[in-house]
């Protein structure tokens, strides 16, 4: 069943200059036990639509449209104090960097029995059993010894363990990841992710992961949610996306990084910058930056359409020119194409 | 530990730790601090001369006088027991009205770093009133206005010396509220004092401490001034200001009778200074 929905969400951040749409209509769905991903480059808005689920938008960024249904029942309405305790209390977030996110200052047995003791009132002793069961659960070793630790004490790897260890505490359904993996080493990132992975489908949790990574989310979840510019670009199930892709980014994500099956295949990058949002263009965000895009794509937006079974959806109003990505790309000229339109972008 | 896969690892934290055992500052600067407070405390045992009793026969000896290590004054009191009797009062008067002001100052800079609107506004226009005076003319202001003692130095102080906690704690917590272990604590939906004094105090009360530190001395001078002023701890109590201000009258002849207080004074300064350079290191998080 549905455990979290958000519908046409938006958020904006007031600068001196102007509005900054970071968010602009974003939908997305989370079942019991299920895990999405979203994808996107730095900026695309996924850290802020995570922190907008979670009702922890940093000053002075807030929710100017849409709704986040929790169970089905519409929370956006809710007073600000009420809709934050309802939305923490059913799910918990896994940071970025470790080292920022624990307290430097209190031991990591302090931080994991904190919430079982003050939010769910478990005696002291309870707590403590509670916390190495847990330390064991995310395999931490000799969780006795390390629960006086202090967080620098351990390497990367450890404390994303303790931080994992910190969010299941609170007995979440949910577990918000925000690029879980991307400060550790390249081995370490595989087994947190695993570890993750298991855990939720250990306890049915759901799990949303963000990450500018497709292979790390590719990976783990069923679905995946590809963002540019504040908005969902193309969606879909894992495979789906991969392998019948229906956005222009997305194709290019995936052509950016080595593939090796296809050792012949030029790699693309993404030249330009996206957007700017305090003035998002009229057009598709992407065009300028694309490959394959038209005149009609700097002048119409695009709507999101269903484009392949199982929910598969792109904002692409070429997407039914798919099949011949591949070959087009491959043309000498393809860039040509992106640089032109670059130098007439205002 | 059976097998140590990284050895290095294991070292690198015994070095550290070893590295902070042998904090020099803070070492030298409590054993410095705590000899002071020792010689305070154990003043009727290393003096056997009462430090307001009198002598007008032996009047301004010199130090390494028989019977007077440190000679005696133009009253012919002892310079030793009263430079020690002395350390009694402006140590305690130096510490006390500096735990208020602390205490007031941080507790009101986390409030209006951490919930900011109006409460900051309040907070920090009173702590602009305060500041817009200078230090000496609102101490001795309040102190005329109270009646000298030491009591009223403590309400003084306390007044006009919980901005700088507050100014610094405020700053402070407006940084740390940023950081993602203070986000982290708040998604996982614990209640709000606990953040604010379990997460953030810790975090943001170092500099407050370490300032504290020179906030002592500064509040002896203060006494000190305000002896000077005649607004200070009334004599014929013992205490460094009033010995220098005796002693100033004698600078040309007995010179020492000043000196020595003022070195006490410079000396205790140095062992505060170095515990706040201790403690900078020792807690610093690199």
């Amino acid at each position: 069943m549905t455990l979290l929905e958000a519908h046409d969400l938006r958020v904006d951040i007031p600068l001196p200059h102007g509005d900054l749409q970071a968010v602009r209509g974003v939908s997305l769905t989370l079942d019991e036990g299920e895990a999405i991903g979203l994808v996107g480059e730095s900026g695309s808005g996924k850290s802020i639509t995570l922190r907008a689920l979670l009702g922890l938008l940093p000053y002075p960024a807030e929710i100017t449209g849409g709704t986040i249904l929790l169970d089905g029942k519409d929370v956006t309405g809710l007073p600000e104090r009420r809709r934050r305790k309802l939305l923490t209390e059913s799910m918990s977030m896994v940071f970025q960097d470790s080292l920022t996110a624990l307290n430097p200052v209190m031991r990591i047995g302090e931080q994991i029995t904190e919430t079982p003791r003050h939010r769910l009132g478990m005696s002291s002793s309870a707590a403590h059993a509670r916390a190495i069961e847990l330390m064991h659960q995310v395999g931490i070793p000799e969780p006795e010894r390390r629960f006086r630790a202090y967080p620098h004490e351990l390497s990367g790897g450890m404390r994303q363990r303790v931080c994992i260890a910190i969010a299941l505490s609170a007995e979440p359904r949910v577990i918000l990841a925000d690029e879980p993996t991307t400060a550790l080493d390249v081995t370490i990132q595989a087994q947190v992710l695993a570890l993750i992975d298991g855990l939720r489908r250990e306890q049915r949790l759901g799990l949303v992961l963000v990450s500018h990574d497709l292979a790390v989310v590719s990976q783990t979840c069923s679905r995946v949610y590809v963002m540019y510019a504040g908005r969902v670009v193309e969606d879909g199930d894992v495979h789906d996306l991969l392998e019948r892709t229906r956005h222009p980014y997305t194709f290019a994500l995936l052509r950016s990084v080595p593939d090796p099956d296809q050792p012949m295949h030029r790699l693309l990058t993404i030249t330009g910058q996206p957007p700017d949002l305090t003035d998002p263009p009229q057009g598709c965000a992407f065009a300028p930056r694309c490959l394959f895009a038209e005149a009609e794509c700097e002048q119409q937006d695009p709507d999101r359409v269903q484009v392949g079974p199982r929910d598969h959806h792109s904002a692409c109003l070429r997407h039914a020119t798919a099949a011949q990505w591949p070959e087009w790309s491959e043309q000498p000229d393809a860039a040509a194409n992106v640089e032109s339109n670059l130098e007439t972008a205002p | 530990m059976t097998a140590v896969p990284f050895p290095g690892r294991t070292t690198t934290l015994q070095a550290r730790r070893s590295r902070r055992k042998h904090n020099v500052p803070l070492i030298l600067g409590l054993a410095l601090f705590g000899l002071i407070v020792l010689a305070a405390v154990l003043a009727p045992v290393l003096t056997s001369y009462d430090p307001i009793q009198q002598d007008l026969l032996h009047p301004r000896l010199a130090p390494g006088s028989p019977g007077h290590l440190l000679g005696t004054d133009q009253f012919g009191r002892d310079v030793l027991s009263r430079l020690l009797y002395g350390a009694r009062i402006d140590l305690r008067v130096g510490v006390l009205a500096v735990v208020t002001p602390f205490i007031i100052g941080t507790l009101l800079g986390l409030v209006a770093g951490w919930f900011g609107g109006w409460s900051d506004t309040l907070i920090m226009r009173v702590v602009d009133v305060v500041v817009a005076f200078p230090f000496f003319v609102l101490v001795i202001a309040l102190v005329f206005a109270l009646g000298a003692g030491t009591g009223s130095i403590y309400v003084a102080i306390t007044m006009v010396g919980w901005v700088a906690y507050c100014r610094i704690v405020r700053g402070e917590t407006l940084v740390a509220k940023e950081q993602e272990y203070i986000l982290a604590a708040r998604a996982s939906g614990l209640p709000t004092w606990r953040i604010l004094l379990r997460h953030l105090l810790p975090n943001v009360v170092l500099q407050a401490i370490v300032y504290s530190m020179s906030d002592i001395v500064l509040t002896i001078l203060a006494i000190v001034t305000l002896g000077y002023l005649g607004l200070g701890v009334p004599p014929p109590t013992p205490d460094w200001g009033s010995m220098i201000q005796d002693g100033q009258q004698f600078l040309l002849t007995q010179w020492y009778l000043t000196t020595i207080p003022g070195l006490a004074v410079v000396v205790t300064g140095l062992a505060l200074a170095l515990i706040a350079d201790g403690l900078v290191e020792r807690f610093s998080r690199k």
